[in-house]
C-alpha cells in the first residue's frame, strides 16, 4: 500500500516545458516569482492570468492535477483573503456591520492575493515540479550552484544527498512495509486506540528501521568507494546540460511578461495597488 | 594480478581479533576463483582488502607487479587499484546509487572523470553485455532482485576492470535471479577474461570455478581445483561446510560400504557411475 505513493508531483510528458533544460527551469522559476510580485495593475493581473493559463496549457498537464495541487493551501488562501477584506481601510465604503467596516479596496486586495497566490503556485509548479524530475531539479541545481564551489560551499555534497535520499525513499518505503507486516504477524496493533497508542505502535517499526538505514548507509558507502567516488572534484557527468534554442525562447518570453507588467504598472489606468 | 599475498588483518584495531591470520595466495589473470567458508571466516575481509577499503596490519599486496599496500601509495595509485578490481556485493539495493538505471551505470566512469561520450558508450556497452538495455530509463526500485544485481555488475564493468571481486552477489535472490547473475560472471571470464573471485555459500556455484579455496577462521585451509577440494568431504564438513548434493550422496554411499570414488561433481557423471556401479553388482 505505501508503494504507491509517487514522489514529488513530477507528471511525464514531452511539452516544451518538459523538454527546457532544468537550470533554466530554476532560472525561469524565480523570474515568475518576481513578475507575480511586481504586478500591481487590474491589467496586469489580468496579464498574469492570461500568462499562466499559457503556461499551463502549455505544460500539457491536466488543469485538473494543477487544481489539486492547490488543495492544501485553500484555507491559506481563505484565511489572507478575509484578514485582507476586514482589515484593509480605504475610502470607498461597500458595508458596514456593527464595528465591521468592509471597503472597496479590501476587496479588490483579497481578489489580488488570490489571484497572486493562486498564479504563483500554478506558474511554478507547471514550470518546474510537474514538468521537471526530482533528480532533474538536483542535477539542475548542482550546475546552477556550481560557481558557489568557489566560496567552498558543498554544492556537490548537497546534491548527491539529494541524489540518494531520492534513490532510497522507496527501498526505505518498502522496507517500513515490510516491517508493519512483521509486526503486524505477531500481533501489533496500528490501527485502532488512541493517537498515543497508535504513535507508540510506531516505534517497533522505526527502530529497526533506523537500524537498517545505518547498515545500508554503510553498505552504500562502501560500495561508493570500490567505484572510486571521491567527492565532486575531477568528476564528469554522462549527461551534460545544454542550452537549447528552446531555453531561450522560453526566457526571452518570461522576460517580456516581466516587461509587460512593468509597463502596465507605469502606464495603464485602472485600479492598482 | 599476480602475487596477492598478505598476512594478518584486524578489522576494527584490536590486535586480539586476527580476521585473517597469514594467508599467501596468488591469483593469476584469466582465472575463476571460487572462495568458500563459513559466517565470519574471513572471506569478506579477504575481498575488501584486495581493493583497499580496508588495509592488511602486516605483509603485502602486490598486483601486477606493483605493491599496493605500500604506505607511500599515491590517493590516484589507490583509485586506479579499485578501478582495476572491481567489486560486486551482495545486497543489490545497497549498492546503486542513482534513481535511473543508466545514470548508476555511469557513476564509476564518471568519478573516474571519463569525457562524457565515452561515459556514454561505455554504459550502453555494459548495459548491453548484462542484457539490461530495455531498461535504461527505468528506476532500479522496480526492479527485480537479479536485475539489479545485473546494473550493479554493469555499473563495474563500464569502469574496464580486470579483476571484479564477487561478494556472495546470489545470496539474497531467487533461483532465477541467481542463474542470470551466476550466467553473466561465467560469461565475464570466459569472454572477457576478466579475473573472477568469487565469494559464495552456494556450491554448486562453486563446482564451476578453475580453483577452489577455502578459508576457516581466517586462515587458508585448501586450495586446489574443485574437483580435489570437494572430494576432501570429511575435512569440509568439520569446519561447518557442505559440499555439493553429488558429492555428498557418493560420500555417504561409501560410508555404507558402497566403493565408489567421490571426486564427482555434476549429475550426469554421478548418474553414469551409479549406473555402472548397479550393472557390476547385477
Amino acid at each position: 500500500m505505501l508503494k504507491d505513493i509517487t514522489l514529488g508531483q513530477y507528471f511525464p510528458g514531452n511539452s516544451p516545458l518538459h523538454r527546457a533544460d532544468p537550470r533554466m527551469k530554476l532560472i525561469l522559476t524565480l523570474v515568475e516569482i518576481t513578475a507575480v510580485f511586481l504586478c500591481k495593475n487590474m491589467y496586469s493581473f489580468i496579464l498574469l492570468i492570461a500568462f499562466t493559463a499559457a503556461l499551463v496549457i502549455m505544460s500539457r498537464i491536466p488543469p485538473r492535477m494543477v487544481f489539486r495541487g492547490l488543495k492544501p493551501i485553500i484555507f491559506i488562501i481563505a484565511f489572507t483573503a478575509i484578514i485582507n477584506i476586514f482589515w484593509t481601510k480605504g475610502d470607498n465604503l461597500l458595508f458596514e456591520f456593527g464595528f465591521i467596516k468592509v471597503y472597496f479596496e479590501g476587496v479588490m486586495f483579497a481578489v489580488f492575493m488570490i489571484i497572486r497566490i493562486v498564479c504563483l503556485l500554478a506558474g511554478t509548479s507547471v514550470v518546474l515540479t510537474y514538468t521537471t524530475s526530482p533528480i532533474a531539479i538536483t542535477d539542475g541545481l548542482e550546475q546552477l550552484l556550481a560557481p558557489l564551489k568557489k566560496i567552498k560551499l558543498p554544492v556537490h555534497e548537497f546534491s548527491m544527498m539529494m541524489t540518494i535520499a531520492l534513490r532510497f525513499i522507496p527501498t526505505l518505503i518498502e522496507e517500513t512495509d515490510r516491517i508493519m507486516s512483521a509486526q503486524k504477524a505477531r500481533g501489533a496493533d496500528f490501527t485502532s486506540g488512541s493517537l498515543i497508542d497508535r504513535a507508540k505502535a510506531l516505534v517497533p517499526v522505526l527502530i529497526p528501521l533506523f537500524v537498517s538505514a545505518f547498515r545500508r548507509a554503510d553498505e552504500l558507502a562502501v560500495a561508493m568507494e570500490c567505484r572510486c567516488y571521491r567527492g565532486g572534484d575531477g568528476r564528469t557527468r554522462m549527461n551534460v546540460l545544454r542550452y537549447s534554442a528552446l531555453d531561450f525562447v522560453l526566457l526571452a518570453v518570461f522576460a517580456l511578461f516581466c516587461a509587460a507588467v512593468l509597463l502596465i504598472n507605469r502606464f495603464a489606468p485602472g485600479f492598482s495597488l | 594480478m599476480k602475487n596477492v599475498c598478505f598476512s594478518y588483518n584486524t578489522e576494527d584495531g584490536r590486535p586480539t581479533n586476527q580476521v585473517l591470520k597469514n594467508i599467501t595466495l596468488t591469483i593469476n589473470r584469466g582465472e575463476f576463483v571460487a572462495v568458500l567458508g563459513h559466517n565470519g571466516s574471513g572471506k569478506s575481509t579477504l575481498a575488501k582488502l584486495l581493493n583497499l577499503i580496508l588495509l592488511p596490519d602486516s605483509g603485502s599486496i602486490i598486483i601486477d607487479g606493483k605493491e599496493v599496500t605500500s604506505p607511500d601509495l599515491s590517493d590516484d595509485e589507490v583509485y586506479e587499484t579499485r578501478r582495476h578490481v572491481g567489486m560486486v556485493f551482495q545486497n543489490p539495493d545497497n549498492q546503486l546509487v542513482a534513481t535511473v538505471v543508466e545514470e548508476d551505470v555511469a557513476f564509476g566512469p564518471e568519478n573516474l572523470g571519463i569525457p562524457p561520450a565515452e561515459i556514454r558508450a561505455r554504459v550502453d556497452k555494459a548495459l548491453e553485455l548484462v542484457g539490461m538495455s530495455e531498461y535504461r530509463r527505468h528506476s532500479p526500485s522496480r526492479l527485480s532482485g537479479g536485475q539489479k544485481q545485473r546494473i550493479a555488475i554493469a555499473g563495474i564493468i563500464a569502469m574496464l576492470p580486470d579483476c571484479i571481486v564477487f561478494d556472495e552477489p546470489t545470496a539474497m535472490l531467487d533461483p532465477s535471479g541467481r542463474a542470470e547473475v551466476m550466467n553473466i560472471i561465467r560469461m565475464l571470464n570466459r569472454d572477457r577474461g576478466i579475473t573472477v573471485l568469487h565469494i559464495t555459500h552456494n556450491m554448486n556455484e562453486a563446482i564451476t570455478a578453475d580453483r577452489v579455496i577455502v578459508i576457516n577462521d581466517g586462515e587458508l585451509c585448501m586450495d586446489d581445483t574443485p574437483r580435489r577440494v570437494f572430494s576432501q568431504v570429511a575435512k569440509l564438513h568439520s569446519i561447518g561446510l557442505d559440499v555439493p548434493q553429488v558429492t555428498e550422496l557418493l560420500y555417504e554411499l561409501g560410508l555404507c560400504g558402497v566403493e565408489l570414488p567421490v571426486d564427482v561433481l555434476t549429475y550426469e557423471e554421478c548418474a553414469d557411475l551409479l549406473i555402472r556401479k548397479i550393472e557390476e553388482k547385477k
